[in-house]
């Protein structure tokens, strides 16, 4: 079957949106890990802040990239009218 | 679709049920402790979590048995979001998680952080870049999307091969870990506990492979998950006053790094750690000459014993000099064996290592190795995550891809709840023993740590090595998987709250395993059966040959477990590697690139794996000596990472061959390419069918 314009622009947002949360996930992943000891010399609610990263807060930031994914991704099936059937 | 079922009206009926599932659980917690008050044996205890708990399993199991095909691959298709999240958080936390990973943070503090951060961060990889376009393919296995994308048999066989290595690995680790908490809370022999657990693994999957294990993994996050939280929590509230210590551990872990700096300085730790460093360095004397060594002590200690008699000692240091030399290895391979172990004290000889400090190194070399290995782990891992069949396939489970995008969110989530709280038990428990146990007496020691001395010495031992009568840090030792299991007691709660935390790590190494074995089964009776040797078999005969293989592989894999293979950490993080190596290009690349092409995947694959692999034999020692290495492991290193990251080269070998073969190839057909435009849009009008049924 053949792809139409609006098609090709669903599946390019598609992958800025993906680039985008990879470049987040990049920065709190490596980035994070590479400079946690700089980091630890911050604190934050009592925590040497690259511990704090590494324990925890790049994991809320994992959570908050996948829904916003789920999110985004489903809002945009509808625009692009490429959702699937409702589930009765 | 046309038919009677609701999804709606079936996600209700679940959330009700699950509720009084729970509900019934803690009630049956309550009654339980309730009995302990009035005076239930602890044996019954332990014996009543494991029975029930099984028990409860195998009817899950049995209400769920089914001979049709796509209820059997892929629980019809038809899990909520909601529930796939939580069968998936079951499915992924493994004996390991449960079990081990507070303690391998309290032993190695801030390192350890690699395995927290990898095995979570990976799912954002699944979300992105595969369970959407996994579920819009929506077949049964991970090698159908690798045949049906790259076409033939050849690459469907390398990832069924691929998918056996990595998952048979993994579950001889998880029925290992069944029978080491069957044996240790009921007492039952260890190859006992090995072979009850694997019943409770067969009754689920053997009767209604996906559905059953779908829905008792469910029922098996619920347990665990209440089994991880209660003791934190409630140890949380005696040290932080607040019940989610996971927000406020900040200060705990501040405490933690003034004991560290007074352990560090106190003179009877150093007199200890001395003790320590001139025993290893006698040793290390002894083992490079051990005849003349041995002859040495012996004189040296019949010389001391003959000069107090001489000058008329008192008695006592008489006495001493004679227990010494009678103490003394009776010939040269008696000493040889004590120097052997006395060489391992280096290690105790060190101060304690800054819980929170990452990276420790003695200089600035070491130091940067450190870190590059670290994110080797956390890359490896994550990639690892996003390229494990058993995992990807709970994908095929959702009614479509909304559901399945939202499905990763909440098996995060539910994954997230516990790692998040791993780190806290590790500076909780760290905290109680450097404050608590360390300067006690030897006299009165802490209950709980008297009483896991006598229970199993290889988790905690402590021997007054100064003969001060005070307990040093240095003196402890402690094995990993002690924290969790003590965790309770040190809360100071009733032993029912032992037996809950044994049934939660039952639970997470029993659903790890359900999911393991169903791969390898399906990958046997699916890929190489139906789709290779008999493509004409009834759908009865395809899940009847299936089930007959899942009783043979859990065989085998009991077999080897009973073996008790030693290093079970390698291999599993080895598997990591080896999936991150092998799957991970070959399917991103199948979904974003439709130029990849047979041929690509084929040598790409091979080529990931392969290097993969190399590195692992010519750097891990076990392996050199197995396929007999011998030129020095500094020839094969690179940039000093160690063998189980061997991904972080595999991984962009395998892609970058996949790109470069793909390219001098010729391009895939018209099909293929349609294949992949028809995974890329959850709906198109007119579009072609995938979906298996």
């Amino acid at each position: 079957m053949e792809l139409s314009a609006k098609h090709r622009e669903y599946w390019r947002k598609n992958l800025v949106i993906t680039a985008i949360l990879m470049v987040i996930w990049f920065i709190v992943t490596f980035v994070e890990g590479w400079y946690a000891r700089e980091l630890n010399s911050i604190t934050f609610l009592g925590f040497p802040l690259g511990f704090y990263m590494s324990a925890q807060g790049s994991l809320i930031i994992y959570v908050v990239v996948i829904w916003y994914y789920a999110h985004y991704m489903n809002k945009l099936d509808n625009e692009y009218n490429v959702q699937e059937e409702e589930l009765t | 679709m046309s038919q009677a079922f609701s999804q709606v009206s079936f996600t209700q009926q679940l959330k009700k049920y699950y509720a009084v599932y729970a509900g019934g659980f803690i009630a049956f917690v309550l009654v339980l402790a309730v009995a302990e008050q009035m005076g239930l044996p602890r044996k019954y205890i332990g014996y009543a979590f494991l029975f029930a708990t099984i028990g409860l399993y195998a009817l899950i199991g049995i209400m769920s048995r089914t001979v049709e095909v796509a209820e059997y691959y892929v629980a019809g298709r038809r899990v909520p979001a909601f529930f796939n999240g939580m069968a998936t958080g079951a499915d992924w936390m493994s004996a390991a998680s449960f079990i081990g990973m507070a303690g391998t943070l309290y032993l190695a503090g801030f390192d350890g952080l690699a395995f927290v951060m990898g095995w979570t961060g990976g799912y954002v990889l699944v979300a992105l870049f595969l369970a959407p376009y996994l579920r819009k393919f929506g077949q049964f296995t991970i090698p159908d999307f690798l045949g049906a994308r790259y076409g033939g048999n050849i690459i469907r066989t390398i990832g069924m091969l691929s998918a056996i290595l990595c998952s048979f690995v993994y579950v001889v680790a998880q029925i290992y870990g069944v029978g080491l908490i069957t044996s240790r809370f009921t007492g039952l022999e260890f190859h006992v506990g090995v072979f009850v657990g694997l019943g409770g693994i067969l009754v689920c999957s053997f009767l209604g492979g996906m559905r059953a294990v779908t829905w008792t993994q469910v029922a098996q996050y619920i347990i665990l998950i209440i089994a991880y939280l209660t003791p934190v929590v409630w140890l949380g509230m005696k040290h932080t006053g607040i019940p989610v210590p996971q927000f406020a551990y900040g200060q705990t872990l501040q405490k933690i790094g003034e004991l560290e700096k007074k352990i560090t300085a106190d003179p009877k730790e150093v007199e200890v750690r001395n003790i320590f460093k001139d025993r290893a360095a006698a040793a290390n004397a002894g083992l490079k000459d051990p005849n003349k060594a041995y002859a040495e002590g012996k004189s040296a200690l019949e010389k001391k014993a003959a000069d107090l008699k001489a000058a008329n000692a008192p008695a006592g240091q008489i006495t001493a000099a004679e227990k010494a030399l009678a103490a003394y290895p009776k010939n040269v391979d008696g000493a040889k064996g004590q120097w052997a172990k006395d060489k391992g004290l280096a290690a105790r000889a060190a101060p304690p290592q800054p819980h929170a400090d990452p990276f420790p190194g003695k200089d600035e070399a070491a130091r940067n190795t450190a870190r590059l290995n670290f994110l080797g782990i956390v890359f490896c891992m994550m990639f690892g995550t996003a390229a494990l069949p058993h995992i990807l396939m709970r994908y095929y489970t959702t009614p479509n891809v909304r559901e399945a995008r939202q499905s990763v969110f909440w098996s995060l989530f539910f994954i997230f709840l516990l790692y998040f709280t791993a780190p806290t038990l590790a500076v909780l428990a760290k905290f109680e023993v450097y404050s608590n146990l360390v300067g006690s007496s030897f006299a009165s020691l802490p209950a709980w740590a008297a009483a896991w001395q006598v229970v199993d010495p290889t988790l905690l031992n402590i021997t007054d090595f100064n003969k001060d009568g005070i307990v040093q840090l240095a003196e402890i030792l402690i094995g990993g998987d002690l924290i969790v299991l003590m965790t309770p007691e040190i809360a100071g709660l009733p032993y029912v709250v032992s037996g809950l935390v044994a049934a939660g790590g039952l639970a997470a190494a029993l659903s790890t395993a359900d999911g393991l074995l169903l791969t390898i089964a399906n990958a046997l009776g699916h890929d190489l059966y139906y789709k290779m040797i008999d493509p004409h078999a009834s759908t009865a005969r395809r899940v009847s040959v299936s089930k007959g293989l899942l009783l043979v592989v859990a065989l085998i894999a009991a077999y080897t477990a009973s073996l008790k293979p030693g290093n079970i950490l390698f291999l599993v993080g080895a598997a990591f590697s080896l999936a991150a190596s092998s799957f991970f290009p070959a399917l991103v690349l199948g979904i974003f690139w439709k130029r990849a092409n047979k041929w690509g995947a084929i040598v790409g694959v091979s080529a990931g794996v392969g290097f993969c692999a190399y590195y692992m034999i010519t750097t891990y020692p076990f392996l050199r000596d197995l396929f007999g290495v011998t030129r020095p492991i500094s020839d094969f290193m690179i940039m000093g990472i160690n063998p189980i990251s061997a991904g972080v080269f595999g991984l962009p070998i395998g892609m970058a061959v996949i790109i470069i073969v793909s390219l001098l190839t010729p391009a895939p057909e018209k099909e293929v390419q349609e294949l992949v435009e028809h995974v890329r849009y959850p709906h198109l009008r007119g579009d072609i069918v995938t979906e298996a049924t």
